[in-house]
């Protein structure tokens, strides 16, 4: 490997923080199946194939979670560790900042909890209903 | 209007065939070489580096991997194919499943071999009649212008919207595959009128429409309904296997159906076979008949789906029907050819006899002799107050 160590060679930019994701619009599914429950043998795709990109967000995983995280949004300092570990990208990121839990899909694992430096997420028992 | 071409060559199987996907001309075709299918692959590698296909063929480490590239290929939306033999369609096993599971229109062309072991190189169907429930179409062909012909008609099958189902056609190792034979072929031209240009379902290349191939299916299930929704492809292939068999006959003269019956009509002993030996006893039977003896025979052609409405029309009048098993299955009460013919007579009233014979596993040779043997049993059947007993019966076994 050969490094350009040229006087004057320019700086990489700094890294751009990705867009936050905001919590999912509800939007109209594509591919309804709102009913597929009731899904015989002939209303699937061929070979169980799914036809629509991302529609994983029409499946709620939250009614897994037994813990819960609460963000001290004071304590955050959008490093955006939270954000990279989330495994179901549920942390609603706003300005730069954790601000909430998309709580439809978190299924409560802890890993930002875990990874958060300053300790500004917290799992606490999730009490349902 | 048969148009076919009246230049008879002289090939070995596995030339017809490799000849077959030389007009097929398939997107894509990933293979790996194994005896004694090699020649099929070693020849149309050959067509694709002098340029006389498009095709792209992938290179792969093994059979497993083949498949495994078959699949991806084909859920990219290629018309893909393949073939293998014995232990290479064994070590292919699980991704077989996953191929027709996603609904894949992939032909492969399976050339019979013995399983090991002791590792044996030659003829016998226990390869593929393992692979029986893989959820493949399969279709046995008798000889070196059927191994071409129904390498054609399956892209149509498992093309076919009311199929979407991978299909994989066999032909006897070394007694087809390397033995030379009479062939017939069609021009480039009409083979790719007759498979016409490949539409691909929810292709994962078409980057507009994204789509999940082979998602996991544990949370709420719906495994049972994919599996109800592939046999039913699989009872609707019926249909469609003996219509494009139609339409093959109308371009190519030859005609085939889902079984090939012979002098069936008023027989009272007949004979099930599957693959080459189909043609010594065909033999046997007019020798037989010249005799007066009342014999018959029925080819298997489709294996899976099988056609056991047709096999209970074609075989009720008979007295005993003997089937001639090339592969075993330990501890069953006979080959798998048996088990399947003796149930679909089982409705049947009255009811025949069926009993099983094996033979020729490893390539061991069966003789006119031994197929007039196997008949010598069925008429003492047929003769005999009571039914006989159902145990197998050995052709060509060595004695004790």
């Amino acid at each position: 490997m050969t490094v350009d160590k040229k006087a004057g060679a320019k700086k990489p930019a700094p890294l751009k923080k990705p867009a936050a994701r905001k919590a999912p619009a509800k939007k109209k599914p594509t591919w309804d199946i709102s009913d597929v429950d009731q899904w015989g043998p002939e209303r699937h795709e061929l070979g169980a194939t799914i036809i629509e990109a991302g529609n994983s967000v029409y499946n709620e995983t939250g009614g897994w979670r037994s813990l819960v995280p609460e963000i001290d949004v004071e304590k955050c300092d959008g490093c955006m560790l939270c954000f990279f570990y989330c495994p179901d990208a549920s942390i609603v990121v706003e300005n730069n900042k954790a601000v909430g839990i998309d709580l439809e899909h978190c299924k409560g694992c802890g890993i930002c909890a875990k990874e958060c430096p300053t300790k500004a997420i917290v799992m606490l028992i999730d009490k349902k209903d | 209007m048969a148009i076919t071409q009246s230049e008879i060559l002289a090939v070995t199987g596995n030339e017809a065939v490799a000849e077959a996907m030389g007009q097929i001309d398939p997107d894509v075709v990933c293979a790996y070489p194994i005896t004694p299918q090699t020649e099929v692959v070693q020849l149309f590698a050959q067509m694709v580096a002098d340029g006389k296909v498009a095709t792209e063929f992938v290179t792969v480490e093994s059979e497993h991997s083949a498949m495994s590239a078959v699949i991806g290929s084909a859920a990219g939306g290629a018309r893909t194919m393949t073939a293998t033999s014995s232990q290479g369609f064994a070590l292919m096993w699980e991704v077989l499943f996953v191929a027709a599971s996603y609904r894949l229109p992939v032909v492969m062309t399976t050339v019979n071999r013995a399983l090991s072991g002791p590792i044996n190189i030659h003829c016998d169907h226990s390869d593929t009649m393992g692979g029986r429930d893989t959820g493949w179409i399969q279709l046995y062909g008798e000889n070196h212008q059927e191994a071409y012909d129904n390498c054609i008609q399956g892209i149509r099958i498992a093309e076919h919207m009311d199929v979407r189902l991978p299909v994989m056609h066999m032909y006897d190792g070394y007694v087809i595959s390397g033995a030379i034979g009479p062939l017939q072929m069609l021009t480039k031209e009409q083979v790719q009128a007759f498979i016409g240009p490949y539409h691909a379902i929810n292709p994962m290349l078409d980057s507009e429409n994204p789509v999940t191939v082979g998602p996991f299916d544990g949370l709420h299930g719906w495994y049972f309904e994919h599996k109800v929704a592939q046999n039913r492809a699989m009872d609707r292939s019926l249909r469609v296997i003996q219509d494009v068999a139609d339409e093959y006959a109308e371009l190519s003269g030859r005609q085939y159906g889902l079984l090939d019956p012979y002098r069936l009509e008023d027989a009272e002993i007949a004979i099930v076979v599957v693959g080459s030996t189909a043609g010594t006893t065909r033999m046997t039977v007019d020798k037989l008949r010249a005799r007066g003896v009342k014999a018959g025979m029925v080819r298997v052609r489709a294996f899976r789906p099988f056609p056991y409405e047709d096999y209970a029309k074609a075989l009720q009048h008979v007295k005993v029907v003997g089937v001639l098993d090339r592969a075993d299955s330990f501890g069953a009460q006979g080959g798998p050819v048996f088990l399947e013919v003796r149930g679909a007579l089982y409705d049947c009233d009255p009811r025949p006899q069926v009993l099983p014979f094996i033979y020729g596993l490893g390539g061991r040779d069966i003789y006119p002799d031994n197929i007039e043997q196997a008949f010598a049993e069925l008429e003492n059947a047929a003769q005999s107050k009571r039914r006989v007993s159902s145990e197998r019966r050995y052709l060509n076994l060595r004695k004790d």
